[in-house]
């Protein structure tokens, strides 16, 4: 009989810890099948941040290591200089990257270090409760925000790729969304394409993933879905920032 | 061995820790030790090293995290507040068993203070500035050679008991030139042979194992296995690691205890004292963790007073009196905010607490 579909290599045979409806688990499966695909599992080395994906290592079977809350480019710019051989990446939260880890990200970015980061933008911090982002929308309730979050009170929301646009430094920003499985196909291409362009060796790549938080988001996992394509891609387009330079 | 070099503190330890093998240095300029910076960025492509700027000591300590976690021997180098900067970062990597060198010279506090020497991160430096329950082995080394010989031994040192080790130096000595014989350089090791020589490092899983570098236990019984795992190591530690040097204690009516700059202070009074007919000894610790509390076993019956002499309000005096175990009256002598006591100070000093002990 000929097999229709395999489970991928590069996720460990286990079931991951992550709510029903969590997009944390596709992300996962589909840089793992694109690091599999690409035969890069023996290669690649994958930094953890804090939030929800802090055991991501229990997930995904790569040599990783997990890092200080929002200091994983810090990491994986000097593991890409022990090992200038092999693929890395990071994946991070939104609390984890945009705020706390926001100084590493814009100068490993602005160093065009040859990794890939795969930002998970929830809009919200998971594992500390559902409190306030800075990826959380205007009118979007938090714990820290319970009314929605307001302008006066709590500035806008950060546009991560278009902020990191501004850089010469990066070779390749994309943003998708996690939502529908068209959205899914599309975000599997520009994991592919990150990981292509690192391996080319031409600069920093990144990839932010629009996901959901049902548990926090207080929506059902359909709904949370629809959630996300309502409001999330409005304010956060979806599309590429940056091209690598054709020569 | 090649010849004695008159050599600058800063780039004396720089040169001494690459010989040692160490060919990653991640830093932040900070007064009194950017010449250690710089002279990386100088001189380590030259061995084949990598330097990067960090853009914060933050970036810094979580860079010799990657690095070490990755199978690299790295080095980092600030002074007081950008230490105080990388505490969350060290106590990572002692719960990841993460080795790295680090380097501190040390400035007057609190807050930014000053960019004169100071002693006061004693006990940051000792007791674990971060969070949890960790250790790390730090050195105070009292001339160039010393630190020198110090910083070669610590790549091996840090690999040996996969731990942060850490040397605790001052402006002065960062500044100050010194002869100094330099070591033969060691071989460093390569990336290529990291699978096989640390096979517990991330280097990838084709070397036939996956490797995992991790801090998080969130089941409070296995992160209670690994914390006394940790403190095993670092038992070993404490028998193993303990450095200093003694002298006069024996016979003498007044023992010093003083590290790093301050030592050489206290041996110019202890001179002037002898030439007055005063018996002065002195404990050195080279180690400040683990302390050489059993050097205070070898004070003899002479002893009037055990002064403590450092370059803070009187930080590491706590550490004295539980060497003293009660046993000598514990004085302080100090100046702090960059300000250094001249030899006759102590030696005026010590005069007056000799007579108010006797
Ligand atoms: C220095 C530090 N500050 C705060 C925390 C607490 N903390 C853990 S995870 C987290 C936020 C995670 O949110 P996000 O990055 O959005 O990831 P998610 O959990 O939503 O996937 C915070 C604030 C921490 N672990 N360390």
């Amino acid at each position: 009989m000929k097999a229709v579909f395999k489970q991928t290599q590069g996720m460990l045979p286990v079931s991951t810890s992550y709510c029903p409806g969590c997009t944390h688990g596709v992300a996962h499966r589909i840089i793992m099948e694109t690091l599999d695909e690409m035969g890069l599992l023996g290669k690649a080395i994958g930094v953890a941040p804090i939030g929800c994906s802090v055991v991501a290592h229990q997930f995904m079977n790569v040599d990783m290591c997990e890092s200080a809350h929002g200091r994983a480019p810090a990491v994986a710019t000097a593991i890409r200089r022990v090992h200038p051989d092999r693929i890395v990446y990071t994946y991070q939260g939104d609390g984890d990257l945009a705020s706390i880890g926001m100084a590493e990200i814009v100068h490993a970015a602005a160093r065009g270090e040859k990794f890939s980061t795969f930002f998970i933008n929830n809009g919200i911090y998971g594992m500390t409760g559902g409190q306030m982002a800075p990826t959380t929308l205007i009118g979007q309730r938090a714990t820290t925000c319970v009314d929605g979050r307001t302008r006066e009170q709590a500035g806008m929301p950060l546009k991560i790729c278009e902020l990191l646009a501004t850089l010469d430094g990066p070779a390749y920003i994309e943003r998708v969304a996690l939502n529908s499985p068209a959205h899914i196909r599309k975000a599997k291409k520009a994991v592919r394409r990150a990981f292509e362009i690192q391996q080319e060796g031409k600069g920093f790549t990144f990839v932010e993933l629009l996901s959901t938080c049902p548990t926090n988001w207080g929506l059902t996992p359909p709904k949370a879905m629809e959630w996300l394509e309502e409001n999330m891609i409005p304010y956060y387009p979806l599309g590429v920032f940056r091209e690598p330079e054709v020569k | 061995m090649s010849e004695k070099v008159l050599m600058k503190g800063n780039e004396a330890f720089a040169e001494a820790v690459i010989r040692g093998g160490v060919r990653f240095y991640f830093g932040y300029p900070i007064t009194p030790q950017s010449e250690i910076p710089e002279f990386m960025s100088r001189e380590l492509p030259k061995w084949g090293g990598k330097f990067l700027q960090a853009e914060s000591e933050l970036g810094a300590i979580n860079m010799a995290y990657g690095c070490g976690a990755a199978g690299g021997n790295g080095f980092i180098s600030s002074s007081s507040p950008g230490i105080a900067l990388m505490q969350e970062g060290m106590s990572f990597l002692c719960s990841a068993e993460v080795p790295v060198v680090l380097l501190n010279a040390s400035r007057g506090g609190p807050g930014i203070g000053s960019i004169q020497p100071g002693q006061a991160d004693y006990n940051q430096v000792t007791r674990g500035g971060g969070n949890g329950d960790y250790k790390m082995p730090v050195f105070a080394p009292a001339s160039i050679q010393e630190a020198i010989d110090i910083l070669y031994d610590a790549p091996a040192l840090a690999d040996q008991w996969r731990n942060p080790v850490m040397v605790l130096v001052d402006g002065l000595m960062g500044q100050m030139m010194e002869p100094v014989l330099m070591p033969e350089p060691k071989k460093p090791l390569e990336s290529a042979d990291i699978p096989t020589v640390k096979p517990w490092a991330i280097s990838g899983s084709e070397k036939g194992t996956r490797s995992v570098v991790k801090s998080l236990r969130l089941q409070p019984e296995v992160l209670e296995e690994h914390v006394e795992h940790l403190f095993e190591k670092y038992g070993r530690m404490e028998k193993e690691l303990v450095r200093v040097e003694t002298e006069n204690v024996e016979n003498a009516e007044v023992v010093f205890v003083a590290f790093g700059t301050m030592a050489r202070l206290v041996k110019e009074a202890m001179e002037i004292l002898e030439s007055q007919g005063v018996k002065a000894g002195m404990i050195r610790p080279i180690s400040l963790w683990p302390y050489p509390y059993e050097a205070f076993d070898k004070i003899g019956k002479n002893c009037k007073a055990v002064i403590s002499a450092e370059l803070s309000m009187g930080q590491m005096v706590q550490d004295v009196k539980l060497g003293v175990e009660g046993r000598w009256p514990v004085r302080l002598i100090h100046r702090v905010g960059g300000m250094l006591p001249t030899s006759l100070d102590i030696v005026e000093k010590t005069r007056k607490i000799l007579e108010e002990v006797r």
